[in-house]
């Protein structure tokens, strides 16, 4: 039997992750963040959307840079198709965040990670948003997240691994259940 | 005794269960004079706020406490409540504990030498309190229980009693622990369709290899696990009661209920406007609940291999993963579907006549696996107190016994002479 010494590195740094834990424990209001984002709308059904402040650890925060992301309709639409729409970029978001935690959890486990493919598949029924039949929801009917991975691990192992990420997934849990959303408005 | 102001006496323990009439028969050993104080009569919860099907999860081979053991003729059977609360009771005649009944304890204070414990029949003046009243003194209830509307009758499993003091018609039973899976059989079988509501369960089989689970998980030490051992001990401790039944050889799963007509649903996230919104997770909890049992099962496989039990025991078996519909019920109508809401929560303690400082900001009690941050307070029979079993019947001695000695030192090394009993050597 050999005894496996080698630590995984997936770029996780999981230390500054425990130690978080542990301090925000101790320090919970700190732990309490605002996610923001700004969305100007151009064109027909094309928006560009900003994200760059954002509220934690007891203060004000900004990215490295402010990120955008276009979104807008496809052209079978008959919109110009300047970006993704605005449900493949929830799509995206899933996936993301899911990978996040695949990385985390297995850098957690000492799991060296080679590759992770995530493929997302959500049906719709644009009945719904069209208003065509009132039966029929606007959002997905379901979403299908399928996980390729290749790691030094078994396949028991990497299920588990997914199986977590999913458990600690804030964009899962937004999808999954139900949160209030209210718009107000205001005249510029 | 009103009269006489508060009796003085070293210990007082507070609960006539299993916990604290363990420990009463430890404090007796070692001559410590201390009396239990119980709000009605030994085992009370046993024997007034379970419902009437209820079987212990442990088999009756197990069920043991300090110098005492099931010695009926149905080693393998589990007991019913009011079979535990007589197996109790029976324990505490036989210990001839100092119990004191019908004596609500309405306040705990500190005093410079100690305690004073407040009853509506008399108060006691003591330099140690065991907190011994269990895990399951105040039915919890989820917030967004405020949803359901007015007309749906709900009630928590506490109340519950059989399926005859339910309405006619769909009960939701929120809970996919013990609790919950075998109430949702009972209903269901009562002829009152069960949705059943599903949040981060433990899977687990009654008998596994032609021996009861709790065999392997008493042989294998997997119950003598300590809480130090643990990487996350609060998540330790928060694991849910395991998907088991009292049904010889049964296996309580969502398999077999989802066989029998319940319906499964995801936790309940929330209600509004009357109805139940189920989180869209259920498929991956499931997962987790399956990859557990695995990781579970090998590990006891592992250990009847190495330890040379695989040769008397059946051979190694697996089950089949869980399945859940493709697009579980995300949501119900309370009122014209549903009609009645059982809540299957759990519990959980209740030291609000506690009036120490020893709780945190979210008001759980603070301590060192069942030592108090305050000199001469200890608590005991919670949740992997201080070992896996720690809430479990046979689980009660060793605690007993630990924090017991430690009690002792307490009173030996604190500056008033103990008030022992004597006892001649």
């Amino acid at each position: 039997m050999t005894i496996q010494t080698r630590t995984a590195d997936n770029g996780v740094n999981v230390a500054a992750l425990l130690g978080a834990r542990e301090a925000l424990s101790q320090a919970p209001t700190a732990a309490r963040f605002k996610w923001r984002a700004t969305s100007q709308w151009l064109k027909g059904t094309h928006s560009r959307g900003t994200v760059e402040s954002f509220y934690g650890l007891g203060g004000e925060q900004t990215h490295r840079q402010p990120y955008q992301f276009d979104s807008d309709h496809p052209e079978v639409f008959a919109s110009e198709d300047n970006g993704a729409t605005p449900v493949e970029l929830v799509l995206v978001a899933l996936a993301g965040c899911l990978s996040a935690g695949v990385a985390a959890v297995a850098q957690r486990r000492n799991i060296q990670l080679k590759s992770v493919r995530a493929t997302v598949e959500a049906p719709m029924d644009i009945q719904g948003i069209l208003g065509i039949d009132p039966e029929v929801r606007n959002g997905f009917d379901s979403i299908k997240v399928h996980y390729d991975i290749d790691a030094e691990a078994s396949a028991e192992e990497i299920a588990a691994i997914v199986a977590q990420s999913q458990k600690r997934s804030a964009v899962f849990d937004v999808l999954t259940n139900p949160t209030a959303v209210a718009v107000t408005t205001s005249k510029a | 005794m009103l009269a006489l102001g508060p009796s003085t006496i070293d210990v007082v323990v507070i609960g006539a269960g299993h916990s604290g009439l363990a420990m009463s028969r430890v404090l007796s050993e070692s001559g410590i004079d201390h009396v239990l104080l119980e709000r009605g009569q030994v085992a009370n919860s046993w024997r007034n706020e379970r419902w009437d099907s209820l079987r212990l999860l442990t088999p009756n081979w197990l069920t043991r406490l300090p110098g005492y053991a099931y010695a009926d003729d149905d080693p393998h059977g589990y007991m019913s409540g009011a079979q535990v609360a007589d197996f109790i009771a029976h324990y505490a005649k036989w210990t001839s504990a100092p119990v004191v009944s019908d004596s609500t304890v309405t306040q705990v204070t500190q005093e410079e030498t100690g305690y004073l414990v407040v009853t509506p029949r008399g108060n006691w003046r003591c330099r140690a309190v065991v907190l011994a009243t269990g895990a399951c003194s105040v039915p919890i209830i989820p917030r967004v229980a405020h949803g359901v509307p007015r007309e749906v009758p709900q009630l928590h499993a506490q109340d519950y009693r059989n399926p005859d003091q339910l309405a006619s018609g769909r009960v939701l039973v929120v809970g996919g622990s013990a609790t919950g899976v075998q109430l949702a059989r009972e209903i269901q079988d009562s002829g009152r369709s069960v949705t059943l509501a599903v949040g981060e369960h433990v899977r687990m089989p009654r008998v596994y290899r032609g021996r009861d689970i709790q065999w392997w998980l008493v042989e294998s030490g997997l119950l003598d696990r300590r809480i130090e051992e643990e990487d996350d001990p609060e998540r330790a401790r928060r694991v849910p009661s395991p998907q088991l039944g009292g049904t010889p050889g049964l296996m309580v799963d969502l398999n077999l209920l989802r066989s029998e007509g319940i319906q499964l649903a995801g936790r309940l996230a929330g209600i509004r406007d009357g109805q139940a919104q189920f989180s869209g997770s259920l498929q991956n909890l499931c997962t987790l609940a399956d990859l557990k049992l695995n990781r579970l099962l090998v590990a006891l496989d592992e250990w009847a291999e190495r330890f040379g039990h695989s040769a008397d025991i059946a051979a190694i078996e697996r089950y089949a993963k869980t399945t859940v519909d493709d697009s579980p019920r995300l949501g119900i109508n309370l009122g014209e579907e549903v009609r009645t809401v059982l809540w299957a929560t759990g519990y959980r303690p209740d030291y609000s006549w506690l009036k120490v400082p020893v709780f945190s900001d979210k008001g759980e009690l603070k301590h060192d696996r069942g030592v108090v941050h305050v000199p001469g307070l200890y608590v005991l029979g919670l949740p992997y107190l201080r070992r896996r079993k720690s809430s479990f019947i046979h689980g009660a001695e060793d605690d007993a016994r630990e924090l017991g000695a430690h009690l002792l030192h307490f009173l030996e090394r604190s500056a008033i002479a103990p008030n022992r009993v004597n006892c001649v050597a």
